[in-house]
């Protein structure tokens, strides 16, 4: 994956010193940086601190981008390894296991909600209903829904909430999640897969205004 | 093997040990596209049947849209001042 014709023009502006293509770069990325370092270290303030070491890395390693990967993963990795080298650093250290196996073997839906015996076994007892605010707009419109998706995404353990926040909040690909987080394409599937699930049981909880339910 | 039998060994063949808990464990090779052909064919039988999956979908679908319509955490203005100010410190050292 080469850069884009659009990031070679940029990366061409920022090498000949253009102030504003720099701008430009930080305003776009600034925020999906921070939300993704916050999956890797314990506060806030750490984030913001990882995130300008990681324009410090940009700028410095400008001159030595081969271009072999596209500008925007290439920005992303360095931010990966400084959080990494923080994260270990402030002794959160990211989980062994590429998997982060504390909910290995869990299920996607509370087992409770499928049938335990005859015919129809492992099919809906109590089925999902629809919900009401059919749009991601509408859903959001509530402010107490985008903090509780905000929340639910938070409490996630921190291997899956850096597959989640990449692929599903910022919007790359699996190939450039892959690329950022140095995973294999099936333990990106299978972070992605437990942390969707994990979501979506959080937003069910909220929107059916149901706190019994694990 | 009578008509019959032959009749359900097709359908098992095709329609395979698909559960609703199944599905909800594959949603997400299902929306990756992820799934063999055969897989996927069964699937996609079992949702043509199942409300409650096909509603399980939705939900999927929508809690996926809905986290990419967060709003970004905003830059401090005092940040990006410093961050410009180091570029030009890097521009002419």
């Amino acid at each position: 994956m080469a850069p884009t014709p659009e990031e070679s023009t940029l990366l061409q502006a920022l090498r000949n010193g253009d102030e504003a293509a720099f701008a430009l770069l930080v305003d776009r990325y600034h925020g999906q940086l921070l939300r993704l370092a916050m999956a890797f270290v314990a506060s806030r303030a750490i984030a913001e601190e990882v995130v300008q070491e990681t324009w410090i890395g940009v700028l410095e390693g400008l001159a030595r981008f081969e271009g072999r990967s596209s500008l925007k993963t290439w920005i992303f990795r360095i931010l990966t390894n400084q959080a990494k080298t923080r994260g270990v650093r402030e002794s959160r250290t990211v989980p062994f296991s590429p998997l982060g196996n504390d909910d290995a073997d869990k299920p996607s839906v509370d087992p409770t909600r499928f049938l335990t015996s005859g015919y129809f076994v492992d099919h809906w007892a109590s089925p999902p209903t629809p919900w009401d605010e059919a749009t991601p707009e509408r859903l959001l419109l509530s402010k107490e829904c985008g903090q509780r998706l905000e929340q639910a995404i938070e409490a996630l353990p921190p291997a899956q909430r850096q597959v989640l926040v990449l692929r599903d909040v910022d919007g790359l690909s699996s190939e450039e999640v892959c690329n950022v987080l140095a995973l294999s394409e099936t333990n990106q599937r299978v972070l992605l897969h437990r942390a969707r699930s994990r979501v979506r049981r959080a937003l069910e909880r909220y929107l059916e205004g149901d706190a019994s339910t694990p | 093997m009578t008509r019959e039998e032959i009749r359900n060994r097709v359908i098992d063949c095709l329609a395979g040990k698909v559960t609703c808990k199944s599905f909800t464990e594959a949603v997400t090779d299902y929306l990756e596209g992820n799934l063999s052909v055969l897989d996927w064919v069964r699937f996609q039988m079992h949702l043509g049947l199942c409300l409650g999956c096909r509603l399980y979908l939705r939900q999927m679908k929508l809690t996926i849209r809905a986290m990419g319509t967060l709003p970004e955490k905003p830059i401090p203005a005092d940040v990006r001042a410093e961050l410009i100010r180091r570029f030009r410190n890097w521009k002419n050292p």
